[in-house]
């Protein structure tokens, strides 16, 4: 299983906006050196868990044919550290998708409480001006990944 | 949106100081924004979106930034820009100060071109029109 850090889609808005919740829980190893005695989830992980919201929601928005790679964070402003038991929600929107790129804009909450903002750009690496090339395969989004996000109910049918 | 000069310097300033985590005191018409202000090729597109959201303008891909110059060979030979090439470039950046380019157009020296007035010249032009 890859690198997956949300549970599941709660809302899906096909490029305008998702909604991911993420369980924290004590059984994440990482947690238990982080630190040790008290856990706390990695600001970096949220950011990721942010990533991927908004990443299957800029893939989708273009069935999938895209290589979408996280470019830059733009803003990552945290509130307060997160503990085991509670629950992130991570709502993404788009705000804009070009050919070449993609930028959109997000809020976290932890147990209902406001608790980052967290702004990126993606690249379609694709099209990335710097005209270098990459594998044909689409390895952001392969079909094993296609495969789990239909048990979120995020429709890939047209990829 | 009619602007002057002062304003869309201000308001490019902003941008600038959000996209590329500077300073503003390091905004100077002449900073170069590879250089100077270290963009990478990812704050460019960044620096794009932000002007056309602050500006509520249309930045066409290659417009502000002419990306697809150098990669006609008609257009550099020997990592200098040729005279063709050079003109070219020109007629795509009138915005673009070309008086210490003109003298060594070596590619490399090229990102020197897009400075800070660079943009604000663009601005100014593309809300006045």
């Amino acid at each position: 299983m890859r690198w997956i850090w949300i549970d599941k889609f709660t809302d899906f808005q096909s490029g305008v906006r998702a909604t991911a919740i993420k369980n924290i829980s004590l059984a994440e190893e990482h947690l238990h050196d982080h630190f040790p005695a008290y856990p706390v989830m990695p600001a970096s992980l949220i950011i990721e868990g942010m990533a991927q919201t908004a990443g299957i929601l800029v893939g989708e928005a273009r069935d999938f044919a895209e290589k979408v790679i996280l470019a830059k964070v733009k803003k990552a402003r945290f509130e307060r550290e997160v503990r085991p038991g509670e629950q992130l929600k991570y709502d993404a929107a788009i705000e804009q998708v070009t050919e070449e790129a993609a930028m959109t804009t997000g809020k976290v909450s932890a147990d209902g409480e406001p608790l980052a903002e967290i702004d990126i750009v993606f690249s379609h690496i694709d099209n990335n001006l710097s005209g270098l090339t990459f594998p044909k395969e689409n390895f952001v989004f392969t079909e094993d990944f296609k495969s789990l996000l239909r048990t979120y109910n995020v429709s890939t049918a047209k990829a | 949106m009619m602007m002057n000069r002062d304003e869309c310097f201000d308001k490019v300033k902003e941008v600038l100081v959000d996209a590329l985590g500077v300073d503003d005191d390091e905004i100077k018409e002449e900073a170069t924004l590879t250089g100077d202000l270290g963009a990478e090729s990812i704050d460019f597109l960044d620096i794009v979106f932000r002007l056309e959201k602050t500006f509520g303008i249309k930045i066409p891909r290659g417009e502000l930034f002419p990306d697809d110059i150098l990669n006609n060979p008609e257009y550099v030979d020997g990592g200098k820009m040729t005279p063709k090439g050079l003109e070219t470039l020109k007629g795509a950046m009138p915005h673009a100060d070309f008086s210490d380019f003109e003298a060594d157009p070596d590619v490399s020296k090229m990102p020197n071109l897009f400075t800070v007035k660079t943009i604000v010249n663009y601005v100014t032009t593309k809300t006045a029109a």
